[in-house]
Formats: structure tokens, sequence, C-alpha cells
């Protein structure tokens, strides 16, 4: 569209201006509430969500659920939360479903242009630097939690995490999401440096499957990927095939 | 790099130069007992479903002002190109222009291209719109066209963010409408079938969202064919009155009658022709 730069995101000038408003206290605000049109049709779009990752030598194992809400009502059961930012690169996005979907196509364009430049793959570090930059600079106006992974040649598999607020840093496994506050235990009981892919793919599935249990943001069916030389190795485990930890 | 198209581009969004003042007003007028004219919404069901040839959407025909209906027959299933076509649900002013836009700035893409647009093409273009304007424009939409991938079918939300689904609804009533969907879908289904799917999907809406009512829209979008059904099920007739309310004449005694003659005269007489071609 005309005016429209691709790989930069257009929201600064308009925002600035409604932030600098001040409403005297007894008027309503834009968003009324109007029993004729109910709470999920003017919340804003959340990808709720619990999204994991992985490192194993050789490559990684990213996982996620497949839950997108408005309040609370489920606008999508079967959302693709694993979005490929390059051929052997995929991030995991996590809070607003609109800011991190206008990321991911500005980084995947940027991306893609330095890669066309340098002529080789693009380093797993300079996505996660590329979505850093943008989550820092932007991060009064933006929710978005980031977890970005692949395999490059220099360094093999890598995760690294950008969460709200915009810092980067890379961890061996990470977890992000609504539902991740209740994994936590599970993953750190869990997580043994040095597990084979298979033993990654059980450990990621496993995790997703009790934090969908838990939160009412997360659910429907797990999504894998698992990206090494070879490439992107994608499944899917629905809803009945989720691994069962409580006989209640 | 980038296409060529003829808007130029503004800086600035949105002014809110007038909110302080409207939202004093506001304040005042409140207290007198009156409130504010509401924007008009679309209130709103529609929906849309992939079948084996193409995509079916559908709109209920209701627009309605806080809670008083507007428009008893609005159309809500909006033209953006040949083979693509948008159903808005949302504020009704929104909708109708950022379609409008949209589809201006796709026809000058595929002229600049010297190809059919694509139904993604129409999607970067509207999310890229809504994210810029931060939810500001109420504008829920279903997309959906034949382009020469095949047939596709996107929802966009008002802050920017889309979802790429066999089967969507959207608005007010989306819940009724999606119990439909959910009970009934099925992959590669012929077109009379999707067009039941659909008009009882909308049906759903009508009859049990107050937002949402009057008459069915379909749109049967196919590689090469568009079927603008408008309207395809009048779901809703107005009944015929059991008696006659008229009154006869001399029911009303006249006990007075003054006839005042105005007396005009003339002074000047021109002719303008309108331009009727």
């Amino acid at each position: 569209m005309c005016g429209l730069l691709p790989g930069v995101l257009h929201l600064r000038s308009s925002f600035k201006m409604a932030t600098a408003l001040q409403f005297p206290a007894n008027v309503s605000t834009l968003n009324n509430y109007n029993e004729l049109y109910p709470d999920w049709t003017q919340r804003e779009v959340s990808t709720g969500t619990t999204i994991m990752a992985v490192e194993f030598d050789g490559g990684v194992v990213m996982g996620a659920d497949s839950r997108t809400t408005t309040g609370a009502y489920i606008a999508n059961r079967v959302t693709d939360k694993l979005t490929p930012i390059h051929e052997r690169i995929l991030c995991c996005r996590s809070g607003s479903a609109a800011d991190t979907q206008a990321i991911a196509d500005a980084v995947t364009y940027q991306l893609g242009f330095h890669s066309i430049e340098l002529d080789e793959a693009p380093l797993v570090q300079t996505a996660a630097s590329l979505f850093r930059d943008m989550c820092y600079r932007y991060r009064e106006e933006l929710m978005a939690g980031i977890i970005v992974g692949g395999w490059d040649p220099r360094r093999g598999g890598q995760v690294y995490t950008v969460p709200v607020g915009g810092m980067m840093t890379r961890q061996p496994v990470s977890v992000g999401g609504s539902g991740s506050s209740y994994i936590y235990g599970y993953v750190d009981s869990n997580y043994r440096p040095g597990m084979s892919k298979e033993e990654c793919l059980k450990f990621t599935a496993g995790a997703l499957s009790l934090a969908m249990e838990r939160d009412g943001s997360s659910g429907g069916v797990v999504r894998l990927a698992v990206i090494s030389e070879q490439g992107v190795e994608r499944q899917v485990i629905l809803g009945n095939q989720l691994p069962k930890f409580s006989t209640v | 790099m980038a296409t060529v198209s003829v808007c130029q581009y503004y800086p600035g969004g949105f002014s809110f130069e007038n909110c302080k003042r409207n939202a004093l007003l506001e304040a005042d007028i409140n207290k007198l007992g009156f409130s504010s004219p509401a924007a008009r919404k679309t209130g709103t069901t529609i929906c849309g479903v992939v079948y084996k040839d193409g995509v079916v959407l559908g709109a209920d025909t209701r627009a309605t002002e806080g809670m008083i209906v507007a428009d008893k027959n609005c159309s809500k299933i909006h033209y953006i190109s040949p083979n693509i076509y948008c159903c808005g649900a949302g504020t009704a002013a929104d909708t109708e222009m950022t379609t409008q836009i949209i589809s201006s700035n796709l026809e000058l893409h595929s002229l600049s291209t010297g190809r059919l647009p694509r139904v993604a093409t129409a999607n970067r273009m509207l999310k890229q719109m809504l994210f810029r304007y931060q939810g500001y424009i109420g504008a829920a939409l279903v997309l959906g066209g034949v382009d020469c991938n095949g047939p596709h079918l996107y929802s966009i939300y008002p802050h920017g963010s889309t979802d790429k689904l066999p089967y969507v609804t959207m608005g007010s009533g989306s819940l009724a409408a999606m119990a439909v969907f959910e009970d009934r879908y099925r992959p590669n289904m012929e077109e009379e079938e999707a067009k039941r799917l659909v008009r009882d999907a909308i049906a759903a809406g009508i009859f049990n969202d107050l937002g949402s009512g009057s008459n069915i829209d379909l749109c049967v979008i196919t590689k090469g064919k568009v079927d603008y059904l408008r309207p395809h099920d009048v779901a809703n007739k107005k009944g015929v009155k059991t008696g006659s309310y008229r009154y006869k004449h001399g029911t009303t005694g006249v006990l007075t009658k003054t006839v005042t003659p105005l007396n005009l005269e003339v002074v000047e007489e021109s002719v303008q022709t309108m331009d009727t071609s």
C-alpha cells in the first residue's frame, strides 16, 4: 500500500496522540459497555498461550498450543503459533495476536533482505536481534513475548527468548506465555542437558499438555516443530492423543 | 520493491483534538438527561465457508444505532475485486470505507502487476492498515475469494490480527453461527450443501442475537464466477395486519373553516437544466 514501507512497524504516529488524552473522571471511555455487544466483540485478540523451545545437539524442538482468545471466547482453536521467519528459523508468538503477527511479518522481511545481501543463511542470533530491536524500541506500545529458535551452520541449534519489554537472552530451554507459570517446576526438574531429539519431543509435549490442562487461555492441539540441518519437520498432537499425567 | 498506488501518505493517524471538548460536552448533556449520538454499528452475523469449488460468504442485513434498527436492509458484503469479496462487522462507516480503500488500492496493484489480485494480498493490505490504527478503526472482516492458488478465507480483527481458516464467523451473532458450523461443517462440501450451511448459520445469528436480523445475503465465489444473492432468504417477512385501522370519511366533525388566499405575483422566472446524462 502506498506510503507503507515494508519491514517497518507502522504505529507510532497514531498512538502518540492517544496517550496525551486526559478524560474527566465522570465521563465514559471510548469502548462503552453495551449489553447488545458482548465483551468478546470489544476485547483485543490475545494468543493467551503456552510456548516452549528446547535445544538439543543438532537442532531445536519448538512447541506451542493452538488457542487464540478474545476475552472468554476462543476465536481460533487451531492457531499455528510457530511462525516461519526463514528456512531454518521459527518463532513462537505469545501476547497480542495483532502485535506479534505484525512484528513477525516485519522481521521476516528484514531477515530475508539481509540474507539476500549476505548470500548465505542468516544466523539465529540475527533474527533474535531483529525481534529484540523492534520489541525494545516500541516496548510501550507492544505486548509481545517471543521465543526464537533455529539452526545455523555456525552455532548449530539455538533458542533465544525475547520477553515483554525487549530483553534478549540465549537459553537451552525456554517457556513463555500465560500457561508457562504452571510448568516452571516440571521444566526445571525434568530438563537434562544432552537429551536426544526424541526425548526433547516427549519433554516438550508433556510440558505443554500439563500447561494446557491448567491454563484456561491455552488449549486445543499441540503443534511441534523440529529444526535441524535437514530442515523443519512439523507434527500435530491432537487433543485425545496428548500424554496423560493425572488419572483424576 | 514497493508498488505504485495513487494515495499520498498522510502522517499523523487520527486527530484526537476534539476528544477533550466532546468529553466535557457529554458530561453536560448527561446532566440534562440526554445521551450523545452513538456511532452506527452493524451488530451483525457474518460468516464464510470454504467448499469444494470456492467460498460462500454470508451476512444478515440489520444495522443498529444503539437499541434502534437504523437500516433493515443494509448490504454487508462488500466488493474488493472481481474474485474477492469481504463481509464487514463493527462500525458501519469503518467497514465501508476500509473495504473501499483497499479495493481501490488493489485495483491499482492489479493493473501494475498485470494479474488477478490474490486474497493474501488483500489480507496483508487490510491487516497492515488496521494495525496502523491500533484498533481505533472498528472493522471486523471476513475476507474470502478465489485466486490462482485456490479458494481462501480469512478473518480479520480490528487490531490487525488475521486467521486463515476453512470456516469463520464474526460479529455479535458469531457464537450462534459458529455453533452451527462446528456441528455441520465438513471439508469439500458441494455448493448446495455449503449454501445451506451458511444460510442456517446466519439464521441462527438472526434469531438468537438481538444485534442481527432481517434478511440473509449470500455471495458464492468460484473460479471465474461470482453469485451475489441479495437477498438469498427473506427470513423475516413483514406480517399482514389482521384489521384495518383507517377511519371513515366524516369521523371527525368539522367545526369551522377559514380560507386565507395568499396573493403572490411572479416576479422572475428562470429555468436551470439538470445534467441527467
